[in-house]
Order: structure tokens, then sequence, then C-alpha cells
């Protein structure tokens, strides 16, 4: 008796929490509405290029739903069944991540911009007026410099931080060694080691430390918000690439957006935030926030890459960033022991 | 079949009391809805972390437990967590008190409303407030960035609302005759407080006691940008874990998580065992 009027009960409830669950995810009657996921720093560019789109012909009328987040947790969100035409994230193993789980075609980055929407380089940003006087890598290993640095361990974008660093030896004919004992000596510096690139530049702008290895695009788009602060392009630095694709079961809008994204009109939208373009001949003038607006993106003396410089992004993924065995995650996992 | 014999003689009284016992109609649905509740909400997810940390097996379980860096940062948080309850006992119960008991303080009712914003604030928020308060730029000149100091400060700002909350009411409907009683039959003031006050506190103390400590065993936000996250030193579990997730190791993050649970259970416990005890004793 007891026992079915408790079933009893639990299954009342049940449907009644069922049925309320039910309903919504009403779907578009006639428009397109196109479900863009994300990684945070594009979403102002992405919202101009959209914008420009929806002035086309074959943009007119569609309508977008945006979702920006950190770019991992915005991957597995995809994977755990987020909606989403067209994703673009900081690395390109967010983007593989969904290859694996059979949402994006595996020729996803078989085009001539090999899966890349936009890109940018490590900079070393500091305060305004370069009081440290900061020119290069070799200054922040210097006794008193205080490094802060999104954690490579922890945020899959900050690689590219750590990866500048070591190239800046490896890349200038030293050896993995020396690169290790460069990067140890560049941990000891860091005195904190945000989340995301978007928690570092924050406490960075709160007053933390003498130098922030940043992103250019985010050092020009805090300009244009008004922060204070200056950056120095070192003489060897990383291009930081973007990857962007279309999930399989995306409509033709999304492809056809996507051919925007890379157009140059779709670049020079991302020229003004910040990003570097990725095609030649993009008008690149007036970039507001840049060091110099009407030469925004100066050619670094020796610009490395994940393909010339460290073979793929899982290869280096494996051999810096492992959890357990990663060369780099070893260093920083030390940096904290020698104190 | 002796029993069958005996058992027309027996009286009934049982049966009234398993009457008794039964549900009416509103309370099955009661029951059913608040065990179907706890089951979405608590028991179904704590079961999928325990059985996520699991499926990497025991050897993997146990590396990833008594790695070094994890290993400091369990030690981190939950010491914190622990020292920072123990305030939150002493300082909630006192402010409870200025906010019941002290009639002359004007400032009682701005303060009754403030004591809520560490809830209300987005813990992010919370942290931005700190950093700017007490970092490098602070205008109180006072500098706990990238310090222990400044975990420690996070989990205080975070769990101060607890013990106040769960004191307050009990202490408002406390009986003053009781007090009043002792103290007329010459017990002072210490006395009355130990003795009289204090055993029926106790359980309010306890309940906002272990709120604070499972409170700070999870905070993130409000320190993640004040601490620095520097590992051995500053790194709390929450970002060793959110480490791991990024890193696609679901089964690491869930192992850290899992030791995090265990470790809230049994000072969950402890803290219920030693209020009885005190209730008791009082």
């Amino acid at each position: 008796m007891n026992r079915t009027r408790v079933a009893g009960a639990l299954a009342l409830a049940a449907t009644l929490a069922l049925s309320a669950c039910g309903g919504g995810g009403a779907s578009g009657e006639g428009t397109t509405t196109l479900s863009i996921v994300g990684y945070a720093v594009p979403e102002a560019a992405n919202k101009a290029i959209i914008a420009e789109w929806n002035k086309t012909d074959e943009g007119r009328g569609v309508r977008f739903q945006t979702s920006y987040g950190a770019s991992g947790d915005q991957s597995r969100a995809v994977v755990a069944g987020l909606k989403a035409d067209y994703v673009h994230f900081s690395v390109s193993s967010d983007v593989t991540r969904l290859v694996d789980e059979g949402l994006v075609d595996q020729n996803w980055d078989d085009g001539p911009n090999k899966g890349i929407v936009s890109s940018s380089i490590v900079v070393l940003a500091v305060r305004d007026g370069n009081p440290k006087n900061i020119q290069g890598w070799d200054d922040l290993v210097k006794p008193g410099v205080q490094i802060v640095t999104p954690n490579p361990a922890s945020s899959g974008a900050a690689r590219w931080n750590a990866l500048a660093a070591w190239g800046h030896i490896s890349a200038n004919g030293g050896t993995d060694a020396q690169a290790q004992e460069y990067l140890t000596k560049l941990f000891a510096n860091v005195v904190s080691l945000p989340n995301s690139g978007r928690d570092a530049t924050t406490a960075f702008l709160g007053g933390t430390g003498d130098v922030l290895l940043a992103y250019e695009n985010e050092t020009i788009l805090a300009t244009q918000n008004g922060e204070k602060l200056d950056w120095v392009i070192p003489s060897t630095t990383i291009l930081i690439e973007n990857p962007g694709a279309i999930l399989k079961n995306a409509g033709p809008k999304a492809q056809s957006f996507l051919n925007f994204v890379l157009s140059p009109a779709g670049q020079r939208q991302f020229a003004l935030k910040g990003f570097r373009p990725i095609v030649e001949g993009i008008d690149t003038k007036g970039v507001e926030g840049a060091l110099d607006p009407n030469n925004p993106f100066p050619a670094p003396q020796k610009l490395l890459t994940v393909s010339k410089d460290f073979e793929s992004w899982s290869a280096l993924s494996k051999k810096y960033f492992d959890e357990k065995e990663g060369i780099i995650v070893k260093i920083i996992a030390a940096s904290g022991k020698a104190k | 079949m002796t029993s069958a014999t005996l058992a027309p003689d027996r009286p009934a009284p049982r049966r009234t009391v398993r009457s008794g016992r039964r549900l009416t109609r509103a309370s099955g649905l009661g029951l059913g809805v608040a065990m179907l509740w706890f089951s979405l909400l608590v028991l179904i997810p704590l079961t999928a972390v325990v059985v996520t940390a699991s499926d990497g097996g025991w050897a993997e379980f146990w590396a990833t437990v008594t790695n070094q860096q994890t290993l400091a940062a369990i030690e981190l948080t939950v010491g914190t967590a622990f020292l920072v309850t123990l305030i939150n006992i002493v300082m909630g119960t006192t402010i409870a008190w200025v906010l019941v008991r002290d009639d002359r303080f004007v400032g009682r009712r701005v303060l009754e409303v403030l004591i809520d914003i560490p809830f209300a604030l987005p813990t992010i928020v919370a942290g931005l407030v700190l950093l700017s308060l007490y970092g490098p730029d602070s205008p109180l000149g006072v500098n706990i960035a990238n310090t222990r100091v400044a975990v420690f400060f996070a989990f205080l700002f975070v769990t101060l609302p607890f013990v106040v909350r769960t004191v307050q009411p009990v202490l408002a409907e406390l009986d003053r005759e009781a007090e009043e009683a002792a103290a007329s039959l010459g017990a002072s003031r210490f006395t009355v407080f130990r003795r009289i006050i204090l055993p029926s506190l106790t359980p309010a103390i306890a309940a906002g006691a272990a709120l604070s400590f499972a409170r700070g065993v999870s905070e993130y936000g409000s320190l993640v940008l004040l601490s620095g996250n520097l590992p051995m030193r500053t790194e709390v579990t929450s970002v060793r874990i959110l480490s791991s997730i990024e890193n696609d190791n679901l089964e690491g993050a869930a192992a850290v998580a899992a030791v995090l649970l265990v470790i809230s259970f049994v000072v969950i416990v402890a803290v219920d065992v030693i209020q009885r005890r005190v209730v008791r004793r009082g």
C-alpha cells in the first residue's frame, strides 16, 4: 500500500517535471537563423562582420544566435549538444574535438586558409610609458620583473604565449635544454597565472605585474575600450591562428557566411578590431587603438608558426602541455616549488 | 505454528501504530516530490561525479589525487576553509548578536541589509572588487595580491553571511526569561552565555559553519583574479579541477572533486557530532 503510494507520487511528480521541461525551443519560421559558438575575444569582430554580411544579398535577413565563452568550454558544450552552425575557437584542438565526435567534417582545414579565420601575434604588454623598459624576451627574465600570463596548463589559448617564449630560444639556434632553462627563469618571474586570457588582462589592468604576455588583438581592443597600456612586439614571436568551421548539419547559409568571413570585407572587420588579416591585400588603415593606426600590424623580425616550427597542434600539445609529462607543464609546477 | 495459535490472543496496538504511520495523500506527494527533487539535483549528479572518478581505475585515481601540485591545492583549500570557518563561528555569532541584541547600535538596519551582499554579488565581480581594493593599486595601501592571504580573504568574503543568517533568527526567538532567571540566581554573564545561550545557538552555529566550510572549499570566482593561481602556493582545488577539464581529463577532474566531496562530507558530519555533544553538555 505504502510503497505504491510513494511510487505513484514519484511517477506523478516525474510527469509534472517532464511536461514542464517540454515546449520551448521554437524554431524560426521562414527566416534562417545561424548559431555561432565561439570563444570570447572575437565577439565584437563577429558582430561587425554579421552587420556587414546582413547588408549583402546573400546575408540579408539571416538572423544569428550567438554564444561566447572560454574556447575549450564552448567546444565541449557543442559536443554536449549546444546548437551550432559555425564555430570560431582560439586553438585548432577545439575544432578537432568536434571532428572526433563526427560533428565537423574531417576535411574542414583543407581549404586555402587551412581552417584559419583570424590571426594575431603574441606581444609583451607593459605599463603605460614602459617604465621597466621592456624591449624583448630577454628583459623578462631579469630580476625584479613581474610577469602575468594566463596559465598554459589550464587555458588552451595561453599556450601561444609559452610557445612564443620557447620559440625565442629554439628558433634562434638554442637547444631544448636552453629553452627549458629560459622558461624556468621566465616562470620564476611570473606573479600571477590566471585561468584565461581575459582574466589575465583584468588582473594586469588591475595593477598586477609589470608585463603581460598578451595577444596583439587583445591589447588593441583594450586600448579601444579606453584602457591605458603599451606593448612591445618582440623580435621573435608566434602567429596565433584561430580556426573556424562549419558543422556538418549546418544549412547552406552557414557556408556562405564563412565565405564572407574569409573575404576581404570580412577580414577588414577583423582588422578593425585588432586581428591580423589572414589574406594579403586587406586595407588595414585606420585601426583605432593600434600603436600606429595607419600601420597597425608591423611585421615582427621573426614570425613562427605552428606548422613550420612546432609540427602540429596535437604534437606540441603532447610534448609541452601533457598534464603529467608536458615539458612546460612540468616547468610551471616546478616554479612553485622553487619558492 | 505456535505463533498462529497465539496470534488471535494478542492485542492489536501495532496495527494502530502502523496506520498512524501510513502516508496521507498529501504527505505521499510531498515525499515523492522531495525525493525526486533531491535525486535530480543532488544524488544523481554526485553519483555521476564518483562514477566518472572511478572510470580511470584505482591506480589512475590515486596518481591524480597524490600529484604534488594537487595535494598542495587540496591542503591550501581545506586548511583555509577550516580556518575561515573557525573565524566565521566567532565573528558570525558576534555580528548576529549585534543585529539582534544591541538596540543602541544605529547602523543596525544598514548592516542588516549589507550582510547579504556577498550572496548577491556574482563572485567574479567580488573578485574584481577585492583586486582593486587589496591589490597592487590598493587605495588602502594593503596589497595581498598573489599571496595565500588573498585566498583566505576571498573565502572570508563569500562565507560571511552563513553563520550570521543561521544564528540570527534563533537568537531572536530565544526566551530571555531563562537568562534573567539564571542571572537572578547569581550566574555570571559568562555562565549565562555558556550554559543558557550557547547550547540553544549551537545547532544554528554548526549549520552555518558547515555551509561556510562547504562554500569555501568550492570557491572559485572571487579569488581567481586576486590569488594569482600560482602552483604549490596560491592555487586552489577548483582551479586544479578546471585545469584537468581543459586538458580533457574528466576522470582527473572528477577524482579531485570526489576527494573534496569526501572531505566536505567528513567535516559536515564532524560538525554535527560536535554540535550534539555541546548541546548535551550545556
